[in-house]
């Protein structure tokens, strides 16, 4: 589904992508871990099409498409999606509002009809039946004055209503406690199948204890310096960030 | 260029949609203002001695009187004598129903997709079209009538109601209020004319379309409107004026007059000619709106979206006289590329228990600047009153300016006045979340101005919002730098 090789990409005069190799596979879900600033945020937001990085090396191949060559909105379009750290908030527009107004643009883009507001309508509720979220949150002003968990989960809800093929979680559990933490995770568990994909990206091993990975890699100084199954994001957790950087010191 | 502001650079370049003119032939009056263009005024209207003589002495007045300097405004000189202060649409005869209308007006209307032709009552809107000076047609008089509801130019209630005119000409907004309203009471062309009778609520909308077509000349309507006792009435104004490349004058007066227990709406989806984006032409759009509140528990409800004119300066407002009278005032004022906006309101609580509300919503794009001014004031008898103000400025760009100036007098110890105000912008991490979703640019931007100015556009009635909305995007579409 996404093959990526030796991506590089930098932010003004910084590089901080410096050679990322990872192929992800239809239903499979890939953790990428890392200490702060190993670079992890900036490759999900290169995966995005956030205009603020140049991309200065490298191919992204999506199913079959050169991702580099689109914009940030027909990534989406294709099937691409991320779950943002902090998601933003935009006052007197509903997540309904919202979610209306992408999903048709979606589907205009791959040639489908508008949704009626009735299938829209019954769409919605089988998805907030999913991730377990209530309507009257819904209703309101997308993200603002929602509490952490309450954005997080809203954007898991986005996440059920535009069904990507590839799903990005850019430090989702991030300001979550644990009960919020599990509903979140339950949501994504529940939206995983055979045909999509997840790339988790997260600082600490605690959410992979609900998002079981396939793969872990860990990210460090823009490179992924070591693969494993989900027993190295343990092995992490055991020994810290400084086991892995030791490791790259001795090499 | 980065592509946002490729984006940019191509919508703002987009033409105003509403800039064609038409071959009318017109009546003119020769350029240039003295006593004698007054009286010709007059004389084209055949009106009465006491309507002449208002107008002389506004016209004497506004001579001792200069152009005020203190909004926030820039502009070169206005050549009064430059300015045609009289056109018309020529018609053989005075039409006495829709077809004996010109049929070359009634497609100008319907260019602009207004509906002059009574069949298409599915808006269940009346309108009043005036075009450069002059009312052309009035829909659904007769049906009105039934009600005892005046609705029709002013011209024409000069003749048939002038007993209704004569009391409340002025009455609200008097000749010397200020320079522009003097001007406007001196040579005022035409407009609408509307009263409701005692416990009437209407039940079509009301609305005037006001088209300036002539070139090299000024457009001063007068709108008046009377709301009797316990009665109701919903008021829409629109307007649209060709590309020139000179500015051209809008000097127009409203005044609403609402008696014991009624309530007036009036909403203004303003759209003219802003200029081309180099800041060339373009509408001076100096307005002055006032609603006396003279009966208890009545009520004068303001709404508008600006988005045109290359200038504007128009403060509507409220004089609370009446004891439990309400003032609202709703606003959005768009301006891009080199437009100026200096608007707001004015809320004077004058009785006892008098409550008013202010929300302006100001959207600044281009180089452009946008100002709120707007005073709150509680006189000595008025106890209890009330008054809650949001000014929020909206910013798109880093060349454009928004600015707020409220000035809030209170003589009552009991007032209770609360002012909140925010600057934001539309930031380019909103943006990027909207294409994250598969939201276009322009898509995004007109969501994200639309939920900005939510509050405002809640309050038009829904024909009107839907309208605003496309105009809001329209201005707006891409202007994020």
């Amino acid at each position: 589904m996404l093959n990526i090789k030796n991506l590089q990409a930098r932010i003004g005069e910084n590089q901080i992508l410096n050679g990322i190799d990872l192929k992800v596979n239809a239903g499979e879900v890939h953790a990428i871990m890392g200490p702060n600033g190993s670079g992890k945020s900036t490759l999900a937001s290169v995966l995005a099409g956030r205009e603020d990085y140049e991309v200065t090396g490298g191919k992204i191949d999506f199913l079959g498409k050169d991702l580099l060559e689109l914009s940030p909105e027909d990534r989406a379009r294709e099937g691409i999606f991320m779950a943002f750290q902090y998601p933003v908030e935009i006052p007197g527009v509903s997540t309904i509002n919202f979610m209306k107004t992408a999903l048709n643009q979606i589907r205009t883009y791959r040639g489908q009809q508008a949704l009626d507001a009735v299938s829209f309508l019954q769409l919605m509720k089988e998805k907030m039946k999913l991730v377990e979220i209530d309507q009257s949150l819904l209703n309101r002003s997308l993200n603002e004055g929602f509490s952490g968990g309450e954005k997080k989960r809203n954007e898991i809800f986005q996440m059920a209503m535009l069904e990507p093929k590839l799903a990005i979680l850019d430090e989702t559990d991030s300001g979550l406690d644990i009960d919020a933490l599990r509903i979140v995770a339950n949501g994504v568990n529940k939206l995983r199948n055979k045909n999509n994909a997840t790339i988790v990206v997260t600082h600490y091993q605690r959410l992979l204890d609900y998002i079981v990975p396939d793969y872990v890699h860990v990210l460090y100084k823009g490179k992924i310096v070591k693969s494993g199954t989900k027993e190295l994001a343990l092995e992490l957790e055991a020994k810290g960030y400084d086991w892995i950087k030791n490791e790259i010191a001795v090499a | 260029m980065s592509k946002s502001n490729q984006v940019l650079e191509e919508i703002t370049s987009k033409e105003y949609e509403h800039g064609w003119t038409v071959n009318l032939e017109t009546d003119e009056a020769p350029k240039g203002l003295n006593e004698d263009i007054v009286r010709f005024i007059s004389a084209k209207k055949n009106e009465p001695e006491w309507l002449l003589d208002w107008r002389l002495k506004a016209f004497r007045q506004w001579q001792k009187m200069t152009e005020p300097k203190w909004p926030n405004v820039t502009y070169p000189a206005i050549n009064y004598q430059d300015i045609i202060y009289y056109s018309a649409p020529k018609q053989k005869v005075k039409p006495n129903s829709l077809n004996e209308v010109d049929p070359e007006l009634i497609k100008t209307f319907e260019k602009l997709g207004i509906s002059l032709t009574e069949q298409k009552r599915l808006t269940g809107v009346a309108v009043d079209a005036v075009i450069d000076s002059v009312s052309v047609a009035t829909t659904f008089k007769e049906k009105l009538s039934e009600l005892g509801i005046i609705f029709c130019s002013f011209s024409e209630a000069v003749k048939e109601h002038p007993e209704l005119v004569k009391k409340y000409l002025g009455s609200v907004v008097p000749i010397g209020d200020n320079y522009f309203a003097a001007l406007n009471s001196a040579v005022f062309s035409d407009g609408s004319f509307c009263y409701i009778p005692k416990g009437v609520r209407c039940p079509m909308e009301l609305s005037t379309y006001f088209r300036i077509n002539a070139a090299n000349t000024g457009q001063f309507e007068r709108t008046l409107i009377v709301a009797d006792e316990g009665s109701y009435v919903s008021y829409l104004e629109g307007c649209t004026a060709p590309m020139r490349d000179e500015n051209q004058l809008h000097a127009a007066v409203v005044e609403l007059y609402t008696m014991k227990g009624a309530e007036i709406k009036y909403s203004t989806v303003q759209n003219w000619y802003p200029g081309d984006k180099n800041g060339k032409g373009g509408i001076y759009n100096f307005v002055t709106k006032r609603g006396l509140c003279a009966g208890d528990h009545s009520k004068i409800s303001w709404t508008q979206v600006e988005t045109g004119s290359a200038i504007t300066w128009k403060y509507p407002s409220c004089i609370l006289k009446g004891d439990y009278s309400v003032g609202e005032f709703y606003s959005v004022a768009v301006t891009n590329n080199y437009q100026q906006a200096d608007t707001g309101t004015k809320m004077i609580h004058i009785g006892k228990n008098t409550r008013s509300r202010i929300v302006s919503k100001g959207i600044s794009a281009g180089k452009s600047q946008n100002s709120y001014r707007g005073q709150v004031h509680v006189m000595k008898r008025a106890t209890n009153a009330r008054n809650h103000s949001q000014c929020d400025s909206l910013l798109m760009g880093d060349q454009c300016g928004a600015h707020t100036f409220p000035y809030i007098d209170v003589e009552n110890n009991s007032a209770r006045i609360e002012h909140e105000a925010t600057t934001s912008k539309i930031g380019e991490d909103q943006i990027f979340y909207c294409l994250q979703r598969g939201i276009d640019e322009e898509a995004a931007v007109a969501l994200i101005v639309n939920g900005y100015a939510k509050e405002v556009l809640n309050q038009l009635p829904m024909e009107f919002a839907v309208e605003a909305q496309k105009l809001l995007a329209l201005t707006l579409e891409g202007s994020v730098g």
